[in-house]
């Protein structure tokens, strides 16, 4: 066996692009769930409306920036689209809508009938040359410390994803301490209690869940750049729930959480999945898995790695014990 | 339960001296008003009230037997539920389907008759939070901390001050979560005055406080009142009743069925039936 390849393989997954982009959105996601307490399920769809939003923008011979512009412009109104019928009921109707409204959208891009604007189930490409065209880097060269390292383009998009994420959490520091960070947090312990004290409950939350889609977005933009392909299925259901363990694993409700969790679940992912693929070909599993198999089994650990979190430091790694032994009277 | 024997009351209030003790009598200075509020649930009509004036800078106390109406009326009046029909005037401006956020900010705010300790915040946040038209509540100024720092450390001065004339000034940096009941209520009150209401509408203050601890809120209501705001409050406890409040108006069913000073009101024939049941004095004269 060979450790330190399987060190490599987890590390470059916790450095890469995919690490930043789910940080990115984990991010957004904890905005909603760990500060407002918002149930958002269809977090994966404001990364669709965000990838698609630059990708339809440059295929009709847009410049990127608008394309990014309008990414995130769709996120705006999706958020307003999932808050506005919903966010004045019970917690779970927005629940139900954001999960809906994710698969809504995802079948709807994929549909015969969007065929001409979205490409339908082939995807679209292409729309990311103008991004690789300003890559200071050397796209054909590799950088990086001894085996550890990526392409130029790769490490373009990296700049780019983490560059985000380090912005986003700079603009959350500020906001989650400020009086507007307050008012979220009381909402997320009893909107009731922040209504009857003069806040507009509503208009709280509706900001909360639009910034946090925008945030969602930028990662989808990210995600879509590092692949340079779009297609609806890669924004299943599930990736929201990944965003979710992300947010658990790190711990709601705090700054670093999303990073750390990111970083984490990318190097559980790709790690269980290296040791794994080195233990079917050398035998030592004699034939009880085989290499397709992987992609379950390395859910599965990751499943057993949180549910062992959750056992052990059920606050998640940043939380705080305290706070969460606090009952909700 | 003490109705029959009201204990000796302190003496009425000159404000409403002379005002007939009946229900929904005009007062010669209402702050509230309430007219034709009537609210329905299915078929059971579990607010319906005719008339309703609060006389300003004194305490009303709201009584009633369970189920009488009188938290779906505060939470009507606070904005917290719509009425099917009726209005009201708070201040001399209509309040009627106001949200509830605005009619807190207008200068009525409420509390709850389970408390709503902010549980995973501390007890100063709780109280920062109460604090009106903050500009770090906006979210562009929340991003520029010199807009708002000075109006934070103003309001951070007026929650200390609170805090401390509700002794709770040293639970300031605990978690709401770990405070007792009592001190939730305690807190619960404090924060209320963040808001520097003109009418305060305390749901059941004396609900599971020990007796020690009821003094003191006693005390704290009263001194509401000696600054000059309204108290509206619902209470099942008749001594606490008695003891406090400048006049009394008694619910049942959803309407208002008497209404009059403490001394008179344990007395009323309409209160002693709603609480006892009616023919309760034929049975019972012996």
């Amino acid at each position: 066996m060979d450790l330190v390849a399987v060190l490599l393989d987890a590390s470059r997954a916790a450095l890469g692009v995919p690490a930043a982009a789910y940080a990115l959105a984990a991010i957004g996601l904890n905005l909603h769930f760990g500060y407002t307490g918002l149930l958002n399920f269809g977090h994966i769809a404001f990364l669709l409306v965000g990838a698609y939003g630059t990708a339809i923008t440059v295929d009709a011979g847009g410049p990127l920036w608008l394309g990014v512009a309008v990414g995130v412009l769709a996120a705006v109104v999706l958020g307003l689209v999932m808050g506005l019928p919903t966010l004045r009921l019970r917690a779970d109707y927005l629940a139900i809508v954001t999960i809906a409204l994710g698969e809504i959208l995802r079948l709807l891009f994929r549909s015969r009938p969007m065929q001409p604007l979205t490409g339908g189930v082939r995807g679209m490409e292409g729309y990311a040359d103008a991004f690789y065209a300003a890559n200071p880097y050397t796209a054909g060269a590799r950088y990086g410390v001894g085996a550890l390292t990526f392409s130029g383009n790769t490490l373009w998009v990296m700049t780019v994803g983490w560059g985000l994420v380090v912005l986003a959490t700079l603009l959350l520091l500020l906001l989650v301490r400020s009086p507007w960070g307050r008012v979220l947090r009381s909402i997320r312990e009893d909107e009731d209690a922040a209504r009857s004290l003069g806040k507009n409950v509503f208009g709280y939350k509706l900001q909360s869940l639009v910034l946090g889609g925008v945030l969602g977005a930028l990662a989808g933009i990210v995600l879509a750049l590092d692949r340079q392909y779009v297609n609806p299925d890669f924004y299943l259901v599930v990736f929201t729930f990944f965003f979710y363990t992300i947010v658990i694993l790190g711990g709601p409700g705090t700054l670093a959480g999303p990073i750390v969790g990111s970083v984490l679940f990318w190097f559980i992912i790709q790690g269980t999945e290296s040791l794994l693929r080195q233990a079917i070909n050398q035998g030592y599993l004699g034939g009880l898995i085989d290499t397709t198999d992987l992609g379950a089994v390395r859910l599965i650990l990751a499943g057993t790695a949180l549910v062992l979190l959750m056992v052990f430091r059920p606050q998640g790694i940043f939380g705080n014990r305290r706070e969460l032994l606090l009952d909700e009277r | 339960m003490s109705v029959e024997d009201p204990r000796p009351a302190p003496p009425d209030s000159p404000a409403l001296a002379g005002v007939p003790a009946e229900p929904g009598v005009p007062k010669p200075d209402p702050i509230l008003v309430v007219e034709g509020v009537r609210r329905r649930f299915g078929g059971l009509v579990a607010v319906d009230v005719e008339r309703l004036e609060v006389q300003r800078g004194l305490i009303t106390a709201l009584i009633g037997p369970n189920g009488a109406g009188k938290t779906t009326l505060f939470n009507l009046l606070t904005g917290f539920d719509s009425p099917d029909e009726g209005r009201w005037t708070f201040d001399g401006q209509p309040l009627g389907r106001t949200p509830a956020h605005r009619v807190a900010r207008r200068g009525m705010v409420r509390t709850f008759q389970l408390t709503k300790a902010l549980a995973r915040m501390t007890v100063l946040d709780n109280m920062l939070l109460a604090a009106g038209d903050q500009r770090g509540e906006r979210f562009l100024a929340a991003l520029l901390p010199f807009l708002w720092r000075p109006q934070e450390e103003a309001s951070r001065a007026r929650a200390e001050e609170l805090l401390s004339r509700f002794k709770l000034d040293h639970m300031r940096d605990e978690y709401a979560g770990t405070l007792s009941g009592g001190q939730r209520k305690l807190l619960e009150m404090a924060r209320a005055l963040m808001v520097e209401p003109a009418m305060i509408m305390l749901d059941e203050p004396m609900a599971g406080v020990n007796p020690a601890l009821t003094q003191s809120l006693l005390g704290h209501i009263t001194a509401l009142r000696d600054e000059g705001r309204t108290v509206l409050f619902v209470e099942h406890d008749m001594d606490v009743v008695m003891e406090i409040s400048d006049w009394v108006v008694c619910m049942a069913s959803g309407q208002i069925i008497a209404e009059g000073p403490p001394a008179t009101i344990g007395t009323n024939p309409a209160v002693i039936d709603a609480y006892l049941g009616r023919h309760h004095g034929e049975r019972s004269a012996t």
